[in-house]
């Protein structure tokens, strides 16, 4: 706790929610414009990862190793707060290459028809203090689906190099057959299930900009 | 009679018993392989040939890959007979085809091989050995080996089924010794 206070109190917009809470208005008193950021893909701060289960038996682990997107955060105004992340689906990576074959193969993922996935927020519905319900569609296989993606703001602030960042992790558990996947028919009745975890972490983009 | 069966070397009108032999245990891989492959990918994951199908594959397409390599440098040392034909196309067109046989051979092999040892895992030949991962790091390798492996799997097929009809060509309507030096070794 006096950690995260004290790390926060660098920043003059923590200062503003202080005194916000201090008046007891925070609404009123919070007049920045909500940030965007750019999820640092780059630097590989960022994994969209997924896991199945084989056989019945364990989970294996994926992950989509070529993504990009942006999202919006006002600790302030959570209404304000939105996500848009496209997926290379082609670039799957199970550690395991005949295998990353098969799934981007016409009974999985089919990935020659359908390259790209896409996650776009419609509503972010703070849940506690550090949590809120992501709801969106996702776009996977050729199908669009509403979702909801729970999500924990794990932490934000100055980075050691002018910049400023914050980071969450969302994860939702989806059917593939609503995506027109039948896995369970080729892979058994425990593959009817895949948890994805989407973990990000955004640079602002203003300061990116003044750096330049 | 029963020597010219057994003859080592290939003379000037017939092939040795070491050239016929490679050249009829490849013909019978390679078609056992091709079929093989065509089954093996149809397998539904819960199916008892799933695991095994696609490891009997692999380490025989290395070890065909073994047998291909000895017969460069046989061909390569011993001396070959002289042609049937008089026809300088036809004979242009059979080594044609030949060397593109080999060819293709060659990339069955190395597309194979990437499929597998793409993303740095290892091939394993039966449990006798294995052979390393030696290309990594390149986006979607397996996938476009696999396209180049599917593709000159049928373009080989198809010129092994052209070469067969070739030689019941000579057999049956030129009735020359073509399919036979290659099946007997006979004068």
């Amino acid at each position: 706790m006096f950690q995260s206070i004290a790390q926060s109190l660098s920043q003059t917009k923590t200062l503003l929610l202080v005194s916000a809470l201090t008046c007891g208005a925070i609404g009123l008193s919070a007049p920045a414009v909500a940030d965007d950021y750019v999820i640092d893909t780059r630097g590989a701060h960022a994994f969209i990862q997924f896991r199945i289960k084989h056989l019945g038996y364990s989970w294996l682990y994926g992950r989509f190793n070529e993504f990009e997107g942006e999202f919006t955060f006002d600790e302030n105004r959570p209404s304000k707060n939105k996500v848009i992340v496209d997926i290379d689906v082609t670039s799957l990576d199970s550690m395991h290459a005949e295998r990353d074959k098969h799934l981007r193969g016409k009974k999985y993922l089919n990935t020659e028809k359908f390259p790209t996935a896409k996650f776009v927020s419609t509503k972010y519905v703070p849940t506690g203090d550090k949590t809120a319900n992501l709801q969106g569609n996702l776009t996977l296989h050729g199908t669009t689906k509403p979702v909801t993606i729970s999500v924990e703001h794990i932490g934000g602030g100055n980075d050691p190099w002018g910049g400023y960042r914050n980071g969450f992790e969302g994860t939702l558990t989806i059917n593939p057959a609503d995506y027109g996947m039948q896995l369970t028919k080729s892979l058994g009745p425990s593959a009817s299930e895949v948890e994805l975890f989407l973990t990000v972490e955004g640079i602002r983009k203003k300061d990116l900009k003044s750096k330049k | 009679m029963i020597k010219r069966y057994w003859e080592f070397h290939n003379t000037a009108s017939s092939y040795g018993i070491v050239s016929r032999l490679i050249h009829w245990i490849s013909a019978i891989t390679v078609i056992a392989l091709f079929s093989l492959g065509l089954w093996m990918v149809s397998l539904d994951y819960y199916h008892d040939w799933y695991r095994t199908a696609p490891d009997i594959h692999r380490s025989v397409g290395v070890l065909l890959m073994g047998l291909t390599l000895l017969r460069l440098v046989w061909y390569g040392i011993s001396s070959r007979p002289r042609p049937l034909s008089l026809n300088p196309v036809a004979r242009c067109l059979a080594v044609a085809v030949h060397h593109l046989m080999v060819l293709l051979l060659f990339m069955m092999f190395f597309s194979g091989y990437l499929i597998t040892t793409a993303q740095g895992d290892v091939l394993y030949v039966f449990d006798w050995f294995t052979l390393p991962a030696v290309i990594t790091g390149i986006d979607n390798l397996e996938d476009i080996a696999g396209i180049i492996h599917k593709w000159s799997a049928f373009i080989l097929i198809g010129l092994a089924g052209l070469h067969a009809l070739t030689a019941f060509k000579h057999h049956f309507i030129n009735k020359d010794k073509t399919l036979r030096r290659m099946l007997w070794g006979s004068h």
